[in-house]
């Protein structure tokens, strides 16, 4: 009976540093987020109303708690810029998610059936771009995409345009910048599932007079399909809120959320209104993610 | 049953087939015909070759020489999702995401909607799973997965169907019961099987006849009974069950088919050997220890002729008493009999040991 008590003990002692570093990183920084989020802009160090007296005692609490109010979320609802932001936002990481779906799952299968001596090679050249600073890639792509950069110059020489394309700037280097930063988000965990998936199913669906494309659809697909909405989702969530791609590759009429965050943050200093765009992207990230868990629960049953 | 086949023209032919993965030869020139209605069982420890050579007619691999016939086609090159051939696989390779009846509709694509599941509900009544259509196969015990492996094997009615290893995964009592079912099915629908194993009491119990594989070759092809009782190398004697060899040297020829082996503690005769041996080789007897009898070792009118031996070991063991023997130059053989005779000949006992001259094989040492 002892021995099972201590057991127990150490079960939730397991558990334990986990609870810390998400209540540390996680929950607090959430809840102060949170708190700013309903307080008012100011002028003052720090830049917002109300601040707890820790002295003011009892009535100290009663006078900051009727200090907030929800006036920021009401901007969010009203003002049609946060919301045509937020719309656009997942307009962007929606579609980019799809074309990562759409190249990612043919790419994962060829790594996933490349002979194993390459295999190891294969991978391993999805994984070396990120020895380069994210920062230097999307600058990269910049002066792969201007007006005189290399695709131009390039296309130019073939002879298949006339004039340079008009790509940086636009939606379309907005997408091709997500696609292109993302891929291995998407072909990792797609690869693992894929490369997991039991051989003999394949050959199976062969034997039944199933040809390539039918096994491909009917066995390999939906089995590697947890894989497939894995991987989404991982590119998904952090795109809706993604900064620098838009920033640098978009035009300077590029609505996304990440830049509307950095904008009230570092050029109005509203620092309520940005905590309230934060708390709004997490709500919108939050829905896929209870959708997958909800999903895969499904699936284990 | 042999007499019809070799009137017949061959289901499946193989010449020269031949497979190589790196420099090695996974599978070396085999020749093979199998006939119309026939289980042959391709035996041998693992890595003989054998599944590589299921692999090559099943389609999953090419070979790099030889040529794939079945019937008046040639197979050779053709992809598997061409070939009118199924398997039945050795992990069974169920569809996880679908239920048994999809899984069993799966090589039906190709026919209308009415006759597919005409189909598959006959298939399910076959291996008595017709409660178990809509279950997944996860949710099956072993037996009954492998029930709708073979069903989804015999969807296509295939004229070959290729058993890998396809009692391994099941518990003993189980396997000797779906040994006999499969047997039974065979014989009412009359469709030829190819099945891989390693054990040869499940190629005794299935095949017809029995390929013995070694080192990407077939050494040696038979009826059960005739490889067990004439096996052609010390290799095949010793894959089909337990045999003792007893070293000597080729004695003259003597009528009846029959040769005389001279071994150390005496002499004895044996069947002639099929490989080429002249007198005075050095050659193993081959007999197996339920061939050997024993008698008493007695002096004088009525004694038993056979070779003196001492009973070094007696172990009972139920259904027969198994006797280790030391010969005058201490070399073993073993014996086993009936359980009757358990008292007979305890350990130490002089006895005298015989064999029928038929039951004995003269091999190349």
């Amino acid at each position: 009976m002892r021995a099972r008590a201590g057991e127990r003990w150490r079960a939730r002692l397991v558990r334990l540093p986990p609870l810390i570093w998400l209540t540390a990183f996680f929950l607090v920084p959430f809840l102060i987020t949170l708190k700013i989020s309903l307080s008012d802009a100011a002028t003052a160090m720090p830049p917002y109303l109300p601040v707890l007296d820790w002295q003011g005692g009892r009535e100290g609490w009663a006078s900051f708690l009727e200090a907030l109010d929800f006036e920021n979320y009401a901007v969010l609802w009203f003002d049609t810029f946060y919301r045509d932001a937020a719309l656009s936002s997942l307009a962007y990481a929606g579609t980019a998610s799809l074309v990562l779906v759409l190249f990612g799952t043919p790419l994962a299968y060829a790594l996933a059936r490349a002979p194993a001596r390459l295999q190891t090679l294969l991978v391993a050249l999805v994984v070396v771009p990120f020895w380069t600073s994210f920062l230097v890639r999307v600058y990269a792509w910049i002066a792969i995409l201007k007006p005189e950069g290399l695709l131009n110059a390039g296309l130019l020489r073939l002879g298949l345009i006339a004039r340079p394309l008009e790509i940086l700037n636009t939606p379309a280097a907005v997408l091709i910048g997500l696609v292109y930063a993302y891929l291995p988000f998407m072909v990792l965990p797609l690869y693992a599932v894929m490369s997991r998936l039991d051989g003999s199913l394949r050959e199976a669906a062969a034997d039944l007079g199933a040809g390539p494309v039918r096994a491909f659809w009917s066995v390999t697909l939906p089995l590697a399909a947890p894989g497939i909405a894995a991987g989404a989702l991982l590119c998904f969530i952090p795109m809706v809120g993604e900064f620098v791609i838009p920033d640098l590759l978009g035009g300077s009429d590029t609505l996304m959320l990440g830049r509307v965050l950095w904008s009230e943050f570092f050029s109005n200093r509203d620092w309520p209104l940005a905590s309230a765009v934060a708390v709004l992207l997490l709500l919108i990230v939050i829905g896929p993610v209870l959708l997958f868990r909800g999903a895969g629960r499904e699936a284990a049953r | 049953m042999a007499a019809t086949t070799e009137a017949s023209a061959p289901l499946l032919r193989l010449a020269g087939v031949t497979k190589r993965f790196g420099g090695a030869a996974a599978v070396d020139a085999v020749d093979l015909a199998l006939a119309e209605n026939e289980v042959f069982c391709l035996l041998g420890p693992s890595g003989c070759g054998k599944s590589t050579l299921l692999r090559l007619i099943a389609g999953f691999e090419q070979p790099d020489a030889g040529t794939i016939r079945l019937g008046t086609q040639d197979l050779t090159g053709l992809p598997a999702h061409r070939r009118p051939i199924n398997m039945m696989f050795q992990s069974y390779a169920l569809f996880p995401h679908m239920s048994v009846s999809r899984n069993v509709a799966y090589g039906l694509a190709d026919r209308p909607r009415a006759e597919r599941a005409a189909r598959v509900a006959d298939l399910l009544r076959m291996v008595r799973l017709e409660d178990f259509a809509d279950r997944r196969p996860d949710t099956l015990s072993g037996g009954q997965r492998q029930r709708v492996a073979l069903a989804r094997a015999l969807a296509r009615e295939p004229r070959l169907l290729l058993l890998d290893e396809p009692l391994t995964a099941l518990d003993r009592a189980l396997r000797e019961e779906t040994q006999s079912e499969l047997r039974a099915l065979q014989r009412r629908l009359r469709t030829s099987f190819i099945v891989v194993t390693h054990d040869p009491e499940e190629a005794m119990r299935l095949a017809d006849r029995v390929g013995v594989m070694a080192q990407g070759r077939i050494v040696q092809v038979g009826a059960t009974a005739e490889l067990y009782d004439r096996p052609a190398s010390r290799y095949v004697a010793g894959l089909l069950g337990d045999v003792n060899l007893i070293p000597g040297r080729l004695g003259p020829g003597e009528p009846g088919g029959l040769r005389a082996v001279e071994i150390a503690s005496g002499s004895l005769r044996a069947r002639s050997p099929a490989a080429d041996l002249s007198e005075g080789d050095a050659v193993v007897v081959a007999v197996r220890p339920e061939r050997v009898a024993l008698g008493p070792d007695q002096a004088g009118e009525g004694a038993t002729v056979g070779i003196p031996a001492t009973v070094a070991e007696r172990v009972f063991l139920g259904d027969r008493i198994a006797r280790t023997l030391h010969l005058g130059d201490g070399s073993a053989v073993r014996a086993s009999g009936p359980p009757e005779g358990a008292d007979a000949f305890p350990a130490g006992a002089r006895v005298r040991l015989r064999f029928a001259a038929e039951a004995a094989t003269i091999l190349p040492a």
